[in-house]
């Protein structure tokens, strides 16, 4: 029988309605409470749940206590098998991360997990990809490409994985500094990565898009890459799951997902550099940098590949950096945006820049 | 306003197939009683039985009358899908095309027996040359796309002959997706330039990405959003100064006829859809016409053959000897009976005619664009200020975001109110986009109708949005399983009587 596990965090989503964007933190959610914010989230899992309720499948559903879980199962008539310990009423990140571990050595198939970007970070912490795991939307902030466009597309999604229905595919999960935010500040980063039951129609990786889907744009990517690749150039990679397409192209399996790695000649040279590395690596000879925008933000550098410093830039010059994405990852961010630590160098990236968006398919997108 | 459209059924079962209606033995048809005997035909090829459906004359008609009831077209009402030009056909170019002199004539029939099929192309390619401002035509694409990769062909033929290899074509964002399709067909790399925020091609970004790899630039003028780009030259010269072509996308020609000509604009090569244009007529996957005009630096690439004429001899003569040309593209000349109505319709119309067309099809447009600005739910998300050419884009981004109302279900309604949908969900670059083309064959009492239609449609997307979802419900089909039909079609019986299998 097929095991899933859920985890419900039961104040996600309580800073939005009052204004915080976001609920990260015990003075926020004192703030919160005080401004009158009600629990969203725990009636949300529950919608889930009914859904998957309502599938007739067979499967065994263990989760946390009270609030993070039990409640919610019960409330959508669930049988469930109630695992840990908490406070009720006082659940921290600390529990996620203790709920995400157990979980993890119970062996579950997927983990429901209810909450924003936060909780989804939490998650990844603590189990990284060892197991999968799929966003119900129920947070202030769900900038990560695990949630389901809402919580019946989650029960949905949940039952089709756990019937051996849908493939894997790793989604990408941001978090954003609250407090910047709060301050008007955007500064995404990315947390990781996540293993995701792949359905485009329902998860909102993909929402935006309707040219196709995104597997298919990201291989069409790499074929093209693969195909403009010099011999004796080295080639460093960003973060990415497109970036890692063109990896797999060359025939490279054990790319880095979060760290940068460099290339030449169809062969990997180092795996997951650090700044001085690829300094040392490109030294006196033709380099080329190839990236991919984070999604939602923008940014092509300074978020997330910080080791491809404003030194690599110069070295290997603003004529030699590919930049590439998919057409769902631009359409949303009309924009491109920079950040490498040095303004001067920033400036002279903007204007349009050239984005490869499928096999012999580019297109012009301005960098702000 | 009430419409039902006619559903034949049987039960559930909707009007049979022509098969399942045979029964053995009614026979409506004869045969020649013997296969002639002087034709040498292997036995192998000789069907011992045909397997046609077996029902009498009333009954074929009949049935066939029924299904064009549960049909729809331009001549049961107002068909505004944009970008498509889905204008009333004249019949009495059907008529013509369907003259034996021009129905029953061969492609391999000798030159001096169809003399008269001849100048008419030859005319043709004459009047469309004027009417677009281009040196030459030809006629051979037998469909728009088919002509787009012409001018690809066209275009890699130019460079190849100058001795350089151009590999990039620019498409702005909002093009037709044959654009870039053509493109990558003739084995160039696409770059898509962004609208600006007036929907017209954004000047800096194309300056930006012109290079020596520029081979040409495609563009619809006016483009997809309705709007003529007002900053034409500039970008013809921005192409021009590099060295690449301006290529013109024909789509939108019924909104610039008589006013203006690509080739002025500074095109080089022009796209014509006669089937849209020309009324020749359009839709249900052809045939259509797709002709190609170029400058005179291009004509001597143009396929082969080309229709000639001889003074002297007051002959025409097809002219196979053009050792630049990029050979052939069709096994003959063109849809010779497209090419008729076209020819046709433009005699018909003369040139204050075709300006005439241009001047009701513009107006229709805004008559209809005015009226709806305004209307809760229908918003014009680039350049609102009009005048906008011979369609119009309206966004349902709001109706969708409050009422939870999308463009689709808009368009599925406008069916139970006895009209077809606009376009939707194209061009891309607007949300929830319903993208609406009146044509000039329309009267202001039909306009008045589709819009008291739509702002009826925007108060129940409010009122009563469960009507908009559940559209439609007047039509012979409810909702179709558009992803189920456009993966597993069922075109023929054969492939019907295999699955039922």
């Amino acid at each position: 029988m097929k095991k899933l596990g859920l985890i419900v965090n039961p104040i996600a989503g309580m800073g939005g309605r009052v204004g915080l964007k976001g609920t990260n933190g015990a003075d926020v959610i004192k703030k919160a409470l005080w401004l009158g914010a009600i629990p969203v989230s725990p009636g949300k899992a529950a919608e889930a749940l009914r859904v998957i309720k309502r599938s007739g499948l067979d499967f065994e559903l263990i989760t946390y206590p009270a609030e993070m879980g039990t409640d919610e199962a019960r409330e959508a008539g669930l049988k469930v098998r109630t695992i840990g310990n908490i406070i009720p009423g006082n659940t921290t990140a600390e529990d996620t991360k203790r709920a995400a571990r157990e979980m993890l050595a119970e062996n579950v198939d997927l983990i429901l997990v209810a909450g924003g970007d936060g909780t989804i970070a939490d998650v990844i912490e603590a189990i990284d990809t060892r197991v999968p795991i799929l966003g119900v939307p129920t947070g202030v902030k769900m900038h990560s490409a695990v949630f389901a466009n809402t919580p019946e597309a989650a029960g949905d999604v949940a039952v089709r994985f756990l019937r051996e229905e849908l493939p894997l595919h790793a989604a990408e999960v941001m978090d954003i500094d609250e407090e910047a935010y709060r301050q008007d500040r955007l500064s995404a980063k990315l947390k990781g990565f996540a293993e995701v039951p792949y359905e485009p129609t329902m998860v909102q990786a993909t929402k935006e898009g309707s040219t196709g889907y995104e597997l298919a744009d990201q291989k069409a990517i790499a074929r093209w890459v693969f195909e403009l690749m010099e011999k004796g150039r080295a080639y460093i990679l960003g973060p990415g799951t497109t970036t890692r397409a063109v990896a797999e192209e060359l025939g490279i399996y054990d790319s880095t997902l979060l760290g940068v790695d460099i290339v030449r000649d169809y062969k990997m040279i180092t795996r997951d550099v650090n700044e001085e590395q690829i300094l040392w690596a490109i030294e006196g000879k033709p380099a080329t940098i190839i990236v991919s925008p984070i999604g939602r933000q923008g940014f092509v550098l300074g978020r997330g590949n910080q080791q491809i410093s404003p030194k690599v830039v110069e070295k290997v010059g603003k004529e030699n950096i590919l930049v590439i994405a998919t057409p769902q990852k631009l359409s949303s961010t009309s924009t491109l945006k920079v950040d490498t630590g040095d303004a001067k160098l920033d400036e002279v990236f903007r204007g349009y820049i050239k984005v490869i968006t499928g096999y012999r398919q580019s297109r012009m997108v301005k960098i702000i | 306003m009430r419409y039902q459209q006619a559903r034949w059924a049987d039960d559930e079962r909707l009007e049979p197939l022509v098969f399942e209606l045979s029964k053995a033995k009614r026979t409506g048809y004869t045969l020649p009683p013997k296969a002639p005997s002087e034709v040498n035909i292997p036995k192998k090829l000789i069907r011992r039985e045909l397997e046609l459906p077996e029902l009498s004359e009333p009954e074929v008609v009949r049935h066939y009358t029924r299904l064009s009831q549960m049909n729809y077209g331009v001549d049961s009402g107002f068909y505004p899908l944009g970008s498509c030009t889905m204008k009333y056909s004249p019949k009495i170019c059907e008529e013509l095309a369907a003259l034996e002199t021009a129905s029953c004539i061969h492609p391999y029939q000798d030159e001096d027996t169809v003399q008269g099929a001849l100048e008419l192309m030859y005319k043709s390619e004459r009047y469309l040359a004027e009417i677009a401002g281009v040196a030459r035509v030809c006629l051979h694409p037998s469909a728009g796309a088919h002509g787009e990769f012409l001018g690809m062909l066209l275009t890699r033929a130019y460079h190849k002959s100058r001795g350089k290899e151009r590999n990039e074509v620019i498409v702005p964002d909002s093009a037709h997706g044959t654009n870039f399709a053509s493109a990558a067909m003739a084995g160039f790399d696409v770059v898509v330039v962004p609208s600006n925020s007036s929907g017209r091609v954004d000047l800096e970004a194309l300056r930006r990405v012109v290079s020596k790899r520029t081979a040409a630039l495609m563009l619809t003028n006016p483009n997809t959003l309705g709007l003529f780009e007002d900053e034409i030259l500039k970008i013809a010269e921005a192409v021009h100064k590099v060295g690449g072509l301006l290529y013109y996308d024909g789509a939108n020609l019924n909104g610039i006829l008589g006013k203006t000509r690509p080739g002025d604009m500074g095109f080089d090569i022009v796209h014509f859809n006669l089937h849209k244009t020309f009324s020749t007529p359009h839709g249900g996957g052809g045939p259509g016409a797709g002709p190609i005009g170029v400058t005179r630096k291009l004509e001597k690439f143009l396929p082969v053959p080309t229709v000639e004429h001889d003074k002297k001899r007051k002959r025409y003569y097809l002219d196979y000897r053009r050792p630049q040309s990029v050979g052939k593209i069709k096994s003959f000349y063109g849809n010779f009976g497209v090419l008729v109505k076209a020819y046709a319709y433009i005699l018909l119309m003369g040139t204050s005619g075709l300006q005439e067309v241009t001047e009701a099809a513009v107006l229709n447009a805004n008559y209809v664009m005015r009226k709806l600005q305004g209307v809760d739910g229908f918003e014009i998300k680039f350049d609102a200020s009009g005048p906008c050419k011979h369609e119009v884009v309206f966004s349902a981004e709001s109706m969708n975001k409050n009422y939870g109302v999308k463009a689709h279900f808009v368009a599925k309604r406008l069916l139970d109110y006895g009209m077809h949908a606009p376009t939707y969900y194209f061009p891309p670059i607007v949300p929830e986009a319903l993208m609406i083309e009146p044509t000039e064959t329309e009267t202001k009492e039909e306009l008045d109708r589709f819009i008291a239609v739509m702002k009826e449609i925007a108060d129940e997307a409010k009122s009563h949005p469960e009507k908009l979802l559940a559209a439609p419900t007047a039509t012979a089909i409810g909702r179709l399983d558009e992803a189920k039909a456009s993966r597993e079609p069922i075109l023929s019986w054969k492939m019907y009587r295999k699955l039922a299998k």
